[in-house]
């Protein structure tokens, strides 16, 4: 009696340690697959789109975590990150790099797009040191401007590839520009693993391998002794002022990472899925973002990879899973309405738990 | 019925402990109609605690309540929150101002009892939509203000007001009740400039001869015998005198205030280093802290000592470590080691062997989501790049070397943790103190202040806290800084005693002076 009333403690305490949100979602995800069989939804299918979707999210879902580590807490200002990827990648078509191959042409996107991130990243991160507290409001506003400005630069800059602009009066980009022959399938192509060649299904090695260096790099950063400084400036920002630590440039340095992460993270969402998008496309990718990372176990003050990883499987499982499986059975696709639930919903309840915790100090 | 015999206020045998804490045991007071009674004691000695049990404070009850007896008018009573209190004819003034700055002082006085008129909107939609009466407002607020003798006008806006007339509304507000019988003034002179603390004095007269009964709680001493009636001095917990006003004087209050039961203040091995050279220097300095604002320190520390600053809370002893430290803006010139030492940096105090253990714990001295490891090793990996691994372009944090200092100084200090991973906010308050020195220490400083070392700590852990300092002193010739405001823990850690009173250095005595020398330099200066 006393051993099982200690067993549904620990239980208990596991729970509560994992979320019960989390756990629904888990559970949510693990109903998806079992029931995906049953009503005859090939499942191989399904889990090589899993692997296909995280490995064009993960990066973007990296790209969080330096400013939540540094106490900037959720980068809802990733758009801005998105916009120097954009301006990255539509550069390097634009500049013929598709010339040097696939490669060539992606990793010129990544050199282009560097200089914005850093320059956008800086102000970002100025603007987010003047108004320390209210850094996820700022950050949603700053995110929403930039789209809109970019707006009217896509339509003004000079851009004449003829791939990329409209055609009927040669001037202004398009909304959606295929990446065939410049860096479609540039790391998701390397060393690709046939799951069903028929139905176009391969394991995206070289994306995954991509993620996994850069996620590496983060690890390995946030041991240094840089790193060390940044978790210490968000853990606790009068700690780490009385230990010398100058807290404006940890969050400066933690704002350009995010964001140059973030314009890396775009080019590796665009070269899996085949198309770039511009306008108001950069503003979707913001909640699906936030809320994987929120999913995979992160806290607003707390992320690491494994936050990353955990949580970009789950969300981008119920995102391709559910329209399959729902479909099956209701035949009514609710996938959209899922999704948004999950996205808000994570979101709002991590929000009401980093209050709690503050209260409770 | 009330019984017209019955002293007005009759307190017995309260005892209240927090957390098996004993801040208060055995206090008996009686307050007559009319009646000024003069609360005095040193800051802990349990004046607040008292005051807020009289007033039906939600801490008291929150923390389980306190035991004895209140009477009010020869009836018990027992409140279970202000609002019981001020219906029971209590009043209580705090020392920081709850006013609505935009608001005129008639409306603040008033505010939440307006008198108002019935208007048509009131008519069709009920009292709540009654409008305000401007008129009586201002009346009823110019006769509380007439009641303490005062010259302030009424519809002035609290924000243009001196730091004085916001005192004065404040306790005009509470006089505008009808029923106050028992004003609660809780320092209200420490805002005040001379010229309005008379005045205030003035005005408790006045309310004393109108019948109101005040309880007047306040470290300028001399105020209390001006003003007073009956004194009450309270040290640790206990009153230990209470006398008439009339048969005392300042120097044998103070002695009642510091002096200890134990002819204690054996000041244990106090040694003599007249002979060691200055190696901190500090003129004029000024520090710019909330509450604890430092004016002009001039102060010399000798190399090897441990010195200790102690002072009545808000005079400024704070300041001084976090002024010098760059927490809090300041000025003036500090030289350590014949160099001068940039102020408002800390880095740059870190960098010439400074070190700081800060009062302020949970806020400033610990990372209190991060493991023992980082808290212990932080400060001295970013400082002086210890326990890291170097390439060159990047430094690695030395888990190993990490995790050896820390459990080093886990046995050395009897830490008691679940081991070197455990969170600092899982700790003890004594043992996050001693996690906040095993920080100091790694960082192996030629020159340590320690703030506040042992407030709120139990007393084994005080014990453990000042011995470790100690130690570290005589045994790697650091030269500490503590400031306390518990006077007989410096006369026992320390060889020299510098007194802060008024934002100034008092006056330095060595450790072996008798308390009441302390005591007395508490209050000479007190602003």
């Amino acid at each position: 009696m006393g051993k099982t009333l200690e067993n549904q403690n620990r239980l208990l305490g596991y729970v509560r340690s994992f979320g019960t949100p989390r756990l629904i979602i888990t559970g949510f995800v693990l109903l998806l697959f079992i029931t995906a069989p049953i009503v005859g939804v090939d499942l191989t299918m399904q889990i090589g789109n899993v692997i296909n979707r995280f490995s064009w999210n993960a990066v973007l879902v990296l790209a969080l975590v330096p400013m939540i580590q540094s106490g900037c807490s959720l980068n809802f200002g990733i758009p801005l990150g998105i916009l120097a990827g954009l301006l990255g990648g539509t550069l390097s078509i634009q500049l013929g790099f598709e010339r040097f191959g696939v490669m060539g042409c992606f990793f010129a996107a990544i050199l282009l797009a560097t200089p914005f991130a850093v320059l956008a990243g800086g102000g970002y991160g100025w603007l987010l040191n003047k108004i320390k507290g209210g850094e996820m409001m700022i950050a949603t506003y700053v995110g929403l401007s930039a789209i809109a400005f970019m707006c009217m630069m896509w339509l003004l800059l000079p851009y004449t590839s003829p791939t990329m602009v409209w055609g009927l009066s040669g001037e202004g980009l398009r909304t959606t520009i295929s990446l065939d022959g410049f860096y479609g399938e540039a790391l998701a192509g390397f060393l690709a693993i046939p799951i069903d060649p028929e139905n176009g299904l391969y394991f995206p090695t070289g994306s995954i391998l991509f993620f996994a260096l850069l996620a590496f790099g983060i690890w390995a950063f946030f041991r240094s002794k840089t790193g060390t400084a940044m978790t210490a400036a968000g853990s606790n920002p009068q700690f780490a002022r009385a230990s010398g630590i100058n807290v404006d440039r940890m969050r400066l340095l933690s704002v350009i990472m995010s964001t140059w992460l973030g314009a890396v993270g775009i080019l590796v969402y665009q070269q899996g899925f085949g198309f770039m998008q511009l306008y108001m496309a950069p503003n979707n990718m913001t909640l699906p973002t936030v809320s994987a990372i929120l999913i995979g176990g992160a806290a607003v003050k707390k992320a690491s990879i494994p936050n990353v990883i955990i949580g970009t499987i789950l969300y981008q499982s119920i995102v391709t899973m559910t329209p399959t499986v729902a479909t099956a059975i209701i035949q009514t696709d609710i996938s959209e309405v899922i999704r948004m639930i999950v996205s808000n919903g994570m979101i709002l309840y991590a929000l009401t738990r980093d209050m709690k915790g503050e209260g409770s100090r | 019925m009330e019984n017209h015999n019955a002293p007005l206020l009759e307190m017995r045998n309260i005892k209240k402990d927090f957390f098996g804490n004993q801040v208060l045991t055995d206090i008996n007071l009686t307050l007559q109609p009319g009646e000024v009674l003069g609360l005095v004691g040193e800051n802990g000695a349990g004046k607040s605690t008292l005051m807020k049990i009289l007033f039906g404070m939600d801490v008291i009850r929150e923390t389980g309540g306190y035991e004895g007896e209140i009477l009010l008018n020869g009836q018990p009573v027992k409140f279970n929150s202000p609002f019981d209190a001020l219906v029971a004819g209590i009043g209580m003034v705090h020392q920081e101002f709850s006013l609505i700055p935009g608001f005129t002082a008639a409306e603040n006085i008033l505010l939440n009892r307006e008198p108002t008129k019935k208007g048509i909107a009131a008519e069709a939609f009920g009292p709540r939509l009654n409008t305000l009466d401007y008129k009586e407002i201002n009346r009823r607020a110019e006769a509380a203000i007439d009641k303490m003798g005062v010259k302030i006008s009424a519809d002035m806006t609290i924000s243009d007001m001196p730091v004085g007339h916001k005192q004065f509304t404040e306790i005009a507000r509470e006089l505008s009740k009808e029923q106050l019988r028992l004003l609660i003034l809780d320092e209200p002179t420490a805002v005040l400039t001379e010229k309005e603390a008379e005045s205030l004095l003035q005005s408790i007269r006045s309310m004393a001869a109108q019948g109101i009964s005040v309880i007047f709680i306040t470290h300028r001493l001399h105020e209390i015998l001006a003003v007073c009636d009956k004194v009450v001095v309270m040290r640790d917990g206990y009153v230990v005198k209470e006398s008439p006003a009339k048969e005392i004087d300042v120097p044998q209050i103070t002695k009642w205030m510091v002096g200890r039961e134990v002819a204690a203040g054996s000041a244990a091995e106090v040694r003599d280093l007249s002979g060691a050279r200055t190696i901190l220097s500090v003129r004029k300095l000024w520090v710019d802290m909330p509450g604890e604002t430092v004016r002009n320190v001039n102060l010399d520390v000798r190399e090897g000592e441990i010195l200790g600053i102690g002072g009545l809370a808000g005079q400024g002893k704070l300041g001084i470590p976090n002024g010098i430290m760059g927490l809090y803006e300041a000025g003036g010139t500090v030289e350590f080691d014949g160099k001068p030492i940039p102020l408002n940096s800390p880095r740059k105090c870190l960098d010439a062997s400074l070190a700081f253990v800060s009062e302020d714990r949970r806020g400033v001295g610990l990372l209190l989501d991060e493991s023992l490891e980082w808290n212990v090793a932080f400060s001295a990996m970013q400082i002086q790049n210890k326990f890291l691994y170097d390439f060159g372009l990047f430094k690695w944090r030395n888990e190993s070397a990490i995790r050896s200092v820390t459990n080093k100084y886990i046995s050395d200090l009897q830490i008691k943790c679940t081991g070197s991973k455990q969170k600092a906010k899982e700790l003890s308050g004594g043992n996050q103190q001693k996690v906040c020195l095993a920080k100091a220490f790694a960082l192996e400083p030629k020159f340590l202040f320690v703030s506040e070392p042992t407030r709120g700590i139990d007393v084994g852990a005080k014990a453990l806290v000042l011995e470790a300092l100690k130690r570290f002193n005589r045994e790697n010739g650091v030269t500490v800084v503590v400031i306390s405001s518990e006077l007989e823990e410096l006369r026992q850690t320390c060889d020299r005693i510098a007194i802060v009173s008024g934002g100034k250095i008092a006056g330095i005595l060595p450790a072996s002076e008798p308390s009441e020398a302390f005591g007395a330099l508490m209050v000479s200066q007190v602003i």
